[in-house]
């Protein structure tokens, strides 16, 4: 398993890297939406990453609490959780 | 080297039953959304086939159980967060209220760190007086005074290992 996945999407003037995980509901969800605003992001389903502690401080960095799905815009915002309506508004 | 597991359907929707009434036998529901619910399903028995039992879809497991007993399902946090959110972190269980259609649910904070920084001290109880400990399962809240928890828990089955000294 690599690590991280692109997605392609219309609108790339944000970095978006989001921490997920394969089985989570909220993940897929948050994913989905993504796609369906045209987000190109880049994600990492953390319970198929074979050494996770590479990537759980750069988490708890942004999210404390280190739950799924944690998204990053541009290197300065944070999402946490599937808000829809603050996912619509992000990339309006 | 990890890999993504693939569930059959019948395997799927053979658990959701088993589920489904154990909810509704013990007093819980499953989130009405069987779409929703059958997804979370899946992550529970993918998460059994690559851990050995089945912890929460939505949160990390380490794969040491011993660490991760609060997340196993049904989690330690599903009656707190069913009583203030309508639902239990991930969405597999969900109040009445959101099964008659009076409240709809979304993604909720992680109750999980906060809740074990808040660990209690039995040390400092009284308990001179008292015949037996009591213990509590961390999962449904039943109490029971004798000198150790039961195998079971008699109400919710949860395993011996769920219980916690109370008193």
């Amino acid at each position: 398993m690599k690590d991280f996945e692109k997605v392609e999407g219309k609108k790339k003037n944000k970095e978006v890297v989001l921490y997920a995980l394969s089985t989570c509901i909220w993940c897929r969800k948050t994913k989905k939406l993504l796609e369906e605003l045209e987000v190109e992001y880049k994600y990492i389903d953390m319970d198929l990453v074979d050494d996770e502690e590479k990537y759980l401080a750069e988490i708890k960095k942004w999210n404390p609490d280190c739950s799924y799905p944690t998204m990053v815009i541009d290197n300065k915002k944070c999402i946490v959780g599937f808000q829809e309506e603050e996912i619509k508004k992000e990339f309006a | 080297m990890k890999t993504k597991i693939t569930i059959p359907q019948e395997e799927i929707d053979k658990e959701y039953k088993k589920l489904f009434d154990e909810a509704e036998s013990g007093g819980y529901h499953l989130n009405p959304d069987v779409e929703f619910t059958k997804a979370l399903v899946e992550g529970l028995l993918v998460n059994t086939k690559r851990y050995g039992y089945p912890a929460c879809p939505c949160r990390l497991a380490t794969g040491e159980k011993d660490k991760d007993l609060d997340i196993i399902c049904p989690c330690d946090y599903r009656d707190p967060d069913l009583n203030d959110y309508g639902t239990c972190y991930c969405g597999l269980y969900v109040s009445l209220d959101v099964v008659q259609g009076k409240k709809k649910i979304s993604s909720i904070p992680e109750r999980r760190k906060k809740t074990m920084e808040e660990k209690r001290d039995v040390s400092t109880f009284n308990l001179e007086g008292l015949k037996y400990p009591v213990w509590r399962c961390k999962v449904c809240g039943y109490l029971c005074a004798r000198d150790n928890p039961p195998e079971v828990c008699p109400v919710c089955k949860a395993k011996k290992e769920r219980f916690e000294r109370f008193i």
